[in-house]
């Protein structure tokens, strides 16, 4: 149950974003694509441009679209790249709305108000656009629908909304949260088309009291949507005094050293992500700081985020950063790397290594223990005789990678089928043998539960990947928040991570618990 | 108010070919010309050259004196009455506000628009308690057109064009607001160019009758002049039909009691 508190907790915030982003993103999608449409019904070279642009923005998967905007506007994440993925997603079923509902007016209407001596601009104010409001208005409806639904992918490009629980649930098998976060989105949906449609009654039969009745419930809604966002920033003499524990003699040096600042934690989009995200925040918070938290970001996505400072710390892996940010062909010892990584980042992008975790979530090979005792394998060069009969599953992200190709081409793994799927889901399938094998992340604590094992990699064809915890260039100037940090250093060994991801993906606890016992572990095996 | 066309010419691309050809004719004041011909003959063309919805390719319209090209369109339109083919009230607003609609476009104060459409509405034996509110959607045909009288009417013009204005209707309402029009039309001394291809229609109401084929005027004249001195064959073709429905009539009324087979 605490997990649904825990949910629940997160509802006001989340709300509030998705409110915000979809809103502002239809009030800006209208306000263009109605003057646009007008003005298109009336010029049919116009009209053919602007409705086979919009038609084709329509056809770029919603996904890409909104992950599209993030390189288009030089590594921006957040609010912008998802105002205006949406802002753009809103305009077809307006401006074709807009556009109809005129051109299908009675001819004899138009000539009409010409011949009573109406302007043109008295002809569209008073004449055309009320008979074609019923057509624009359900086109807005349309696009009110759509948005409030596309709204949730634009967790991964850094915009909180009703998807972070779509995406934390999908990753760490929290089916609750999935249907959480869907049935707020649709509710938020429904609930703002049938305020359109109280809108337009209101209009239609000149009602004051539905315009009144309307114009309440969306002030109601905008307003209690957006009240923790305006309660969060508003100045709060209280938060220095309440935060972390006073008073009991205990010296606490971190204590207070990042009051008033305001900190974005990254991360990517897999249980060992949220939980690190949530220790980070509990870590900062203690401290005084201000946290928001953007989960489910694309490995890119992450970094380019870090670097331009729209995200202030995160936790990275050095083989990661080795092949697909440096692009670097081999790797090299797990020591060298390191170092080097450490060194790149921040001569390329002044991105600071604050230093190491302790532990290291590699990609690894992993088939069902009895699987691999009966075909007798042991290491990934057994495979090669195999690999025509054999499907490996792993993330979407993995086989693009260059590691993929680099360790197909050392053990032989050409005839071998592979198959995207999400992480979730390749564990089960593994074990289920709907797949032969994945490519397990070692960390992760399904391993031993679902009685996996991991292949030998004796040519060291995947890379070390050592957590990192890194700092954005502005971040890094912060002498308090690099102390603050200091003790997670080296801090989680392999197995307090594996227990921790095991905790959140096999016993279904909340990532908030896991994060809180990782956070006391640590505390106990340092003492 | 006198009206005056001459030599009209309206042609779509650009002088090849004209749907209206040398035009001309005059109306006094009090005067109910009637155009009539059949379907794209060019008589509702001609008609909208009046208040310019369609802008003549040559010729000139005078309104008093006054050349219609000199006058802003809008401005000329708001002052002349025009009823609608096929009524042409607007469906999203009350009968109060489709009669009320040019004196708003003319700035008038609220109660004055009030005062004067429930005027108007009277004027067109319409009760403006009863109506007043309502869509028009929700009134018959003919009160629809009563509207639509009222609505023309409503800036108070010298001269109003109307174009098939008994067309939608069925033949008991049509006879009835006929000859309550003309009556008004006198009565308010209103010049009148009114388009229909019912030539029994022009012969109750005009006061000259205007004939048109193929964007020319082929005949006119006083009904009576028309009825018995006929130059154009076409014309004269015209005239036979409703004289044989009256004979027929009149036949059938002698004949009486035997009534229709």
């Amino acid at each position: 149950m605490s997990n649904l508190a825990d949910r629940f907790a997160e509802l006001p915030d989340l709300l509030a974003g998705h409110l915000l982003l979809s809103v502002s993103a239809l009030a800006i999608g209208i306000a263009i694509s109605v003057p646009l449409g007008i003005a298109a019904s009336r010029r049919p070279r116009l009209r053919r441009a602007a409705l086979g642009i919009a038609g084709l923005i329509q056809t770029v998967p919603s996904m890409a679209l909104l992950a599209l905007m993030v390189p288009l506007l030089g590594g921006m994440i957040g609010f912008v790249p998802a105002f205006i993925a949406l802002t753009l997603y809103s305009m077809l079923p307006v401006l074709a709305g807009t556009v109809t509902g005129i051109l299908e007016i009675d001819p004899t209407m138009t000539e009409a108000a010409r011949g009573v001596g109406m302007t043109d601009r008295q002809s569209l104010l008073l004449v055309e656009l009320p008979l074609a409001a019923p057509v624009i208005i359900a086109g807005i409806r349309t696009a009110t629908v759509w948005v409030v639904g596309m709204a949730t992918l634009s967790t991964p490009v850094g915009a909180p909304s009703l998807g972070n629980y779509i995406f934390l649930g999908l990753q760490t098998r929290n089916w609750l949260a999935v249907v959480f976060g869907c049935f707020f989105a649709a509710l938020l949906a429904v609930v703002l088309d049938r305020l359109i449609l109280l809108i337009e009654r209101a209009a239609r039969r000149r009602s004051p009291r539905l315009a009144w009745a309307a114009a309440i419930g969306l002030v109601v809604i905008i307003a209690g949507g957006l009240l923790p966002a305006a309660v969060r920033w508003a100045p709060d003499p209280g938060a220095t005094v309440t935060s972390g524990p006073r008073g009991d003699g205990e010296p606490t040096p971190s204590e207070h050293q990042l009051a008033g600042r305001e900190l974005a934690i990254g991360s990517k989009g897999f249980t060992e992500q949220y939980i690190l995200a949530e220790l980070l925040g509990l870590e900062l918070e203690s401290a005084g700081a201000m946290v928001v938290k953007r989960p489910n970001m694309g490995s890119t996505i992450l970094f380019d985020a870090l670097r331009s400072n729209t995200v202030q710390v995160s936790v990275d892996y050095s083989g990661t950063i080795w092949a697909a940010i440096m692009n670097r062909p081999r790797p090299i010892g797990r020591a060298e790397m390191l170092i080097e990584v450490a060194d790149w980042l921040e001569r390329e992008h002044g991105v600071i290594t604050v230093g190491p975790l302790g532990f290291e979530n590699s990609y690894a090979l992993a088939m069902r223990r009895d699987r691999a005792a009966e075909l007798g394998i042991v290491g990934i060069a057994d495979l090669s005789p195999l690999a025509p009969r054999l499907t490996i599953a792993g993330d979407p992200e993995f086989f693009g990678r260059p590691e993929w190709t680099r360790v197909r081409d050392i053990y032989g793994l050409d005839g071998a089928r592979t198959r995207g799927m999400d992480s979730t889901f390749m564990y089960g399938a593994v074990r289920d043998g709907a797949v032969d094998l994945i490519t397990a992340y070692s960390t992760d604590g399904r391993i031993d539960a679902f009685g996996l094992e991991v292949l030998r990699d004796p040519e060291q064809a995947f890379p070390p990947y050592d957590a990192v915890l890194l700092l954005s260039p502005e971040a890094a100037r912060d002498r308090q928040l690099r102390v603050t940090l200091q003790p997670l250093v080296n801090a989680i060994p392999n197995h307090l991570m594996r227990s921790a991801n095991r905790d959140v993906d096999v016993d279904g606890i909340s990532v908030e618990e896991a994060a809180r016992r990782l956070r006391d572990r640590i505390a106990s095996s340092r003492r | 108010m006198t009206l005056e066309l001459s030599n009209i010419g309206v042609s779509y691309d650009g002088g090849g070919t004209f749907a209206v050809d040398g035009v001309g004719f005059a109306a006094v004041e009090g005067e109910m010309v009637v155009l009539v011909g059949e379907s794209g003959c060019g008589k509702t063309t001609t008609l909208k050259t009046i208040n310019r919805l369609v802008e003549p390719t040559r010729g000139t319209v005078k309104i008093d004196g006054e050349d219609n090209a000199d006058r802003d369109a809008v401005e000329l339109r708001r002052s002349i009455g025009y009823v609608f083919q096929g009524i042409g009230l607007f469906p999203h607003l009350s009968i109060a506000d489709n009669v009320g609609v040019v004196p708003r476009l003319l700035g008038w104060e609220h109660a004055r628009i009030e005062r004067r459409v429930d005027e108007l509405l009277e004027l067109v034996r319409l009760d403006p308690a009863e109506v007043a509110s309502r869509m028009p959607a929700e009134l018959s045909g003919g009160q629809q057109q009563r509207v639509g009288f009222a609505r023309a009417l409503a800036a108070g013009p010298s001269l109003m064009l109307l174009d098939e204005p008994f067309g939608a209707l069925d033949p008991i309402t049509r006879d009835g607001l006929r000859s309550e029009f003309s009556m008004l039309q006198k009565e308010l001394r209103l010049t009148a160019v009114m388009v229909t291809h019912d030539m029994t229609e022009a012969l109750l109401l005009a006061d000259r009758i205007i004939v048109m084929r193929r964007g020319r005027i082929v005949g006119q004249g006083a009904p009576s002049e028309l009825m018995h001195d006929v130059g154009d064959p076409y014309v004269a073709r015209l005239m036979e039909w409703p004289a044989r429905q009256a004979e027929r009539l009149a036949a059938m009324m002698s004949d009486d009691g035997q009534g229709c087979e």
